[in-house]
């Protein structure tokens, strides 16, 4: 597979202190990559320097175009979407007011297109449908997480980045929310996951990456991740004994 | 060369400058004005670029200590030495009514309505009798001093600027105090602040007024530098002037003021000259070139010019502080916790922000001398559990009882006097102070000195005790290399370490740690976990919240786990350990 | 005091308060946009009006100069920031926007005003001078500082304001003006008479506060400068660069000011400064409603016109005054319901 997401020795700092020591990581085209690791590992500022958020060093190209230069709304253009941690919806619009601005950069190819990419979201997460009128500040933090998602979606990405989707939802969500991420992977859609919930994470990843005081310590296929015992020891902040009982 | 050697060869530069055999007397007036423009500019300087508030309104109040010695001398045949505390009065009332009206809303209230304030004022001045309307006043009396009259500019000069002198050593002094780190604290670590028992708003108060008592005695002068005063000095545009010049100079430093003061009246005095002549009719284009100059320094020099000349001269060394120990700092005042009751006890705590359920009804306690762990994934409500308890927040229901007395609802100020300490998820060090500076922040409750003792200096036995201890918790926690360092310089998990030492400042009976081990290496994380065991064998009671497990498990008396703000389980490590509900929580439950 | 010299006062304070309105509404759109505290909303309101003056004695404007010159900043700053992404089509459209409008409006100008064509003719003019104005200001006083402090913005606003204010003194002089109006008509309504001007104010506002509400209800454009009013990183995730929005809702301003300058001309004499108190006061309207809500702020600089009408009768050398005094028991009222705690920006 050809590498969608290539970067290179990328580094964040602020106050000259570094949050993200130089890193390089690539996602291939249709593949789920996630980053793992603990709180204040640097996953989400790695994200959101990606993203063109936070001022960074090192070169990030999307199908071999640089991006590193470009602003938020211009990586957003070359196809690179994120849902934040925060999810950052607008609380005070309806739900398909939100999705609508998802489609803000191709109001140019009319209603029509436009009605259509709203249906295949609500075909995607019929909870938005049901809910389309409703204010998108009086939604549960599930649906919040999946408007983020179709909000994202309608600008049609080639790479969709997402901060901790599970953050603070309940096990029967962050399942469906997981199922949702699969079944985009498989509509051609490339996924870059931050996650704590190491587990979850890598049993849809295709590759992960773990990330320690702001540097990989260790990459593999999701499958060799799991199985390391390091990995469950460390990253998954539990002890063997406790693994064992868990299986 | 020292920076103090400096600064009194650059005051005695000043105050020889009359002496230059023929200097045009008109150089002279200039001078004056600067330096009475400066004197305003530097209380902007504490408000704006310590303080972080801005006020459109300095005119207003130099015109009030204008008018205060022109209506009083004129009419009522006041002494001039008599006005000045006079004049200083009525503005301090005034500027403390105008704060009382619009410091606690959000920042740019305050300059909006001290516009509203200066406008107002200006129309008052200009039609009510008592002012003399817009005609103003004459025939103010000169200043005396026995037989010396101060009735020309050279003499004028001197009194004006050793003023000045007088002020810049005063406001030096007052920044370096701990009301001062007070007021420097208000910009970036308000919550912090009050967490320590700072009166933020009190702060905001004491800036905004001692920026207005500069102004009133710049207005002092003016009044009898000109012996006449009328409403149009003291308008909006003036104002604008002000903040002009603290803008340029850069609102960060005592010397920027005084730059901003020189340049923009130099540049305005040229301008006047030039530009009517230039365009051919009369008016006061240097406003064009005055706004372009303001957004312009805003775009690429937002600290002013004062930093960058700073850096020019860098062989200059910053007066350094010794730490050396200075006898103990008094503990602080507070009536001990009742034996009696657990420590802390949290009953049916619940918060609620806006239909969606943050804390739900949780219940535990904290005993004495015992750590406990507050455990649970991302966004269970820990942190907001400690937000309820120190204050930060008001819970919707429950209790929470220190020592048997209910603290529920408390403002942080008051649980922080009770001896409970904390640090932050987020970090919140003030980023313009030292890692010491920030360290005694902690300990502003273990001190008295106020702002008056600030300034004369006459709290250096105390501010000595306060540095001593912030060293000593410093060492402590094993930081003491790093106490002269700017708080931002440090890597991430360091400051965490350094809001602990300001915690322990507070001499506290409990102390609460948000995530201390985020960010640490393995051996930084095994020395704090050897720090917090000592600290609870010196008999004080800990509550952390840590994703950790391994930190928690060798740490901890006791667990507390929280699941979308339910208290899931709690009990001793092994035991919730082998909790396979809580495995499932922590771990996330996708199977 | 009879019942007829307070119907008297209440129009004349509602035909002020529309005025206000209109202001008040552009502050509230723009701080809310691009969180720019807007102090020289008013400077178009006197650039307005006095530009329609010139254009009715048959006189080219000194605001042309203004428009060209800021265009052309405008598009050199635009060219630097996008230098390392030039293409030839980004510099057509950049030359476009930025040199070639200016330069055709001022053409244009100069080529209709000596003719005197009208009332009509004459105040497209003017807002077709001034509007543009809105957006070039923004690229080249306040999009460079994009990521600053309202505090600074607002500092920033009081530069743009004393710049524009003496420019304005160049290119009108210190003299006012008054323009004739759209209509001199007279309609006697019982005990009142109703200037034809009055109505058009009235109507004019109440049409435009319809068509702003039109806009940001049902045009995707308009919700998106609304998304960015509530969530400025939400939008720029989906594409919606803060450029852009600013550039929009500084345009409005321009041209609401402008109108609102180009009404109120008639009816009151015009100075190169006037503009300023003008805009304060939609100011004391925008502040009551906390520079977020539309229609409070819009029903707020009602009320701020009818009570400096009121006061203008009882204590008129206290008119000033006692308006912009009118903010502080709302300031007091706003401080007693703020939280203890203010958290930094």
């Amino acid at each position: 597979m050809s590498a969608l997401l290539t970067v290179r020795d990328l580094a964040v700092a602020y106050n000259g202190v570094p949050a993200v020591q130089p890193t390089s990581l690539t996602v291939a085209a249709g593949g789920i990559v996630t980053v793992i690791g603990a709180n204040g590992a640097g996953k989400s500022t790695l994200l959101n320097a990606l993203m063109g958020i936070l001022p960074a060093h090192g070169a990030v190209s999307i199908d071999g175009e640089p991006v590193q230069h470009l602003a938020v709304e211009g990586r957003f253009d070359r196809g690179i979407a994120l849902v934040p941690e925060k999810r950052e919806l607008f609380t005070t619009m309806s739900v398909e007011d939100n999705l609508r601005l998802g489609r803000f950069r191709l109001r140019a190819e009319g209603r029509v297109a436009s009605a259509g990419a709203l249906e295949r979201i609500y075909g995607l997460f019929p909870r938005l449908a049901e809910r389309r009128r409703q204010l998108a500040g009086t939604l549960s933090g599930g649906e919040r997480q999946m408007l983020a998602m179709g909000r994202a979606l309608m600008g049609r990405p080639r790479l969709l980045m997402l901060d901790e989707p599970s953050l603070g939802l309940a096990p029967l969500i962050v399942r469906d929310i997981f199922r949702i991420v699969v079944e985009l992977r498989n509509a051609g859609v490339a996924v870059l996951l931050v996650e704590q919930n190491a587990r979850a994470a890598l049993k849809i990843a295709d590759y992960g990456y773990v990330l320690e005081n702001g540097a990989v310590v260790l990459e593999g296929p999701s499958a060799q991740l799991q199985a390391d015992s390091r990995i469950v020891e460390t990253y998954l902040g539990i002890s063997q004994a406790a693994a064992a009982a868990l299986a | 060369m020292s920076a103090r050697l400096l600064q009194v060869a650059a005051l005695a530069l000043c105050l020889a400058v009359p002496l230059v055999p023929g200097l045009p007397s008109f150089w002279i007036t200039l001078l004056n004005y600067i330096g009475l423009y400066a004197m305003v500019t530097l209380g902007l300087v504490v408000l704006t670029g310590v303080g972080g508030m801005t006020s459109f309104g300095q005119a207003m109040f130099v015109g009030f200590g204008a008018y205060t010695t022109a209506i009083a001398t004129t009419r009522y045949g006041l002494s001039p030495w008599l006005t000045l505390p006079l004049a200083m009065l009525t503005t301090g009332f005034c500027a403390w009514i105008i704060g009382v009206v619009t410091l606690r809303l959000s920042g740019h209230y305050l300059p909006l309505g001290t516009i509203a304030w200066n406008v107002a004022l200006f129309f008052i001045f200009g039609n009510l009798d008592f002012f003399a309307r817009y005609d103003g006043i004459s025939g103010i009396p000169p200043l005396t001093i026995g037989s010396i009259v101060f009735s020309d500019g050279a003499s004028m000069y001197y009194l004006i600027w050793l003023t000045l002198a007088v002020m810049i050593i005063a406001t030096q002094n007052l920044l370096a105090s701990r009301v001062g780190r007070a007021i420097r604290a208000l910009r970036g670590g308000v919550i912090a602040a009050e967490a320590f028992g700072v009166d933020t708003a009190r702060a905001k108060m004491l800036a905004f007024i001692y920026a207005a008592l500069l102004a009133a005695v710049s207005g002092w002068l003016y009044a009898h530098l000109q012996r006449a005063v009328n409403p149009t000095p003291f308008n909006l545009s003036a104002s604008i002037e002000y903040l002009l010049m603290a803008v340029v100079g850069g609102a960060g430093s005592v010397w920027g003021a005084i730059l901003g003061a020189g340049l923009v009246t130099v540049v305005r005095d040229q301008l006047q000259d030039i530009l009517p002549r230039l365009l051919g009719a009369q008016g006061n284009f240097e406003t064009i070139a005055f706004g372009i100059i303001l957004v312009a320094i805003l775009q690429t020099a937002r600290e002013g010019l004062w930093p960058h000349i700073a850096q020019l001269a860098s062989w200059v060394k910053p007066a350094g502080r010794s730490h050396a120990a200075a006898g103990a700092l008094a503990p602080c005042g507070r009536p001990e916790p009742q034996a009696a009751a657990p420590l802390l006890e949290v009953v049916g705590l619940r918060k609620v922000f806006g239909g969606l359920v943050a804390v739900n009804d949780v219940s535990f306690a904290v005993d004495r001398g015992e750590i406990v762990g507050l455990i649970g994934p991302n966004g269970a409500g820990k942190s907001t559990t400690f937000d309820l308890i120190t204050g930060i927040s008001p819970p919707t229901a429950g209790e929470i009882r220190f020592g048997g007395e209910a603290i529920a609802g408390e403002r942080s100020r008051a649980v922080a006097r009770r001896g409970i300490a904390r640090t932050f998820q987020h970090v919140r060090l003030v980023p313009s102070m030292s890692v010491i500076e920030n360290v005694a922040l902690g300990a502003h409750l273990r001190g008295r000195a106020g702002a008056l003792a600030g300034i004369t200096r006459l709290d250096q036995a105390e501010e000595r005790r306060i540095f001593a201890e912030a060293a000593r918790q410093l060492g402590r926690v094993g930081l003491g290399e790093m106490a002269d360092r700017p708080a931002t310089s440090l890597a991430l998990g360091q400051q965490r370490i350094v809001e602990i030492a300001r915690a322990l400042c507070l001499d506290p009976v409990l102390l609460l740690l948000d995530e201390p081990a985020a960010g640490l290496r393995h051996r930084e994380k095994a020395e704090l976990a050897e720090l917090l065991r000592r600290l609870k064998g010196e008999g004080l009671s800990i509550l952390l919240v840590e994703h950790d497990m391994d930190f928690v498990m060798g740490l901890t008396d006791r667990l507390v786990v929280m699941e979308f703000g339910t208290k899931l389980a709690e009990g001793d490590p092994a035991t919730v350990r082998a909790n396979p509900a809580v495995i499932d929580a922590y771990l996330g439950g996708v199977t | 005091m009879d019942l007829s010299i307070l119907l008297i006062l209440v129009q004349d304070g509602v035909i002020n308060g529309a005025i206000y309105a209109l202001l008040a509404l552009s502050l509230v759109l723009v701080f809310t946009v691009t969180r720019v505290i807007f102090i020289p909303q008013g400077e178009f309101v006197s650039f307005g009006a006095l530009t329609l003056a010139f254009l009715e004695r048959g006189q080219a404007p000194g605001t042309l100069w203004l428009l060209v010159g800021l265009g052309v900043a405008a598009a050199i700053f635009e060219l630097m920031g996008a230098r390392r992404q030039l293409t030839p089509r980004l510099v057509a459209r950049i030359l476009a926007v930025d040199m070639a409008l200016p330069i055709a409006i001022s053409a244009l100008t100069l080529w209709l005003a000596p003719q005197k064509l009208g009332v009509v003719v004459q105040v497209l003019l003017a807002l077709a001078i001034i509007t543009p104005i809105g957006a070039y200001l923004y690229r080249v006083a306040y999009q460079p500082l994009a990521g600053a402090s309202v505090l600074v913005l607002l500092i920033a606003s009081i530069g743009v304001h004393l710049a524009l204010t003496g420019l304005g003194l160049v290119f009108f002089g210190a003299e006012g003006s008054r323009t004739d109006g759209f209509s001199s008509a007279m309609f006697d309504m019982g005990q009142l008479m109703v200037s034809g001007q009055s109505l058009w104010i009235v109507g004019i506002t109440l049409g435009l506060v319809g068509a702003l509400a039109a806009f940001f209800e049902l045009t995707l454009l308009g919700k998106a400068l609304r998304a960015t009013a509530v969530n400025r990183l939400g939008a720029r995730l989906v594409g919606i660069a803060p450029a852009l929005s600013g550039a929009i809702a500084f345009t409005l301003a321009a041209f609401l000011g402008a109108l609102s300058g180009v009404l109120v001309s008639p009816i009151t004499t015009i100075y190169y400064d006037t503009g300023f108190i003008v805009g304060l006061k939609g100011f004391v309207a925008a502040i009551i409603a906390g520079l977020a809500s539309y229609p409070l702020a819009g029903a707020a600089a009602i009320v701020v016109g009818i009570i400096e009408a009121l006061s203008s009768y009882w204590a008129s050398a206290f008119k000033e005054v006692i308006v912009f005094l009118v903010i502080i028991p709302v300031l007091l009222w706003r401080s007693w319901r703020a939280p203890v705690i203010e958290e930094e920006e």
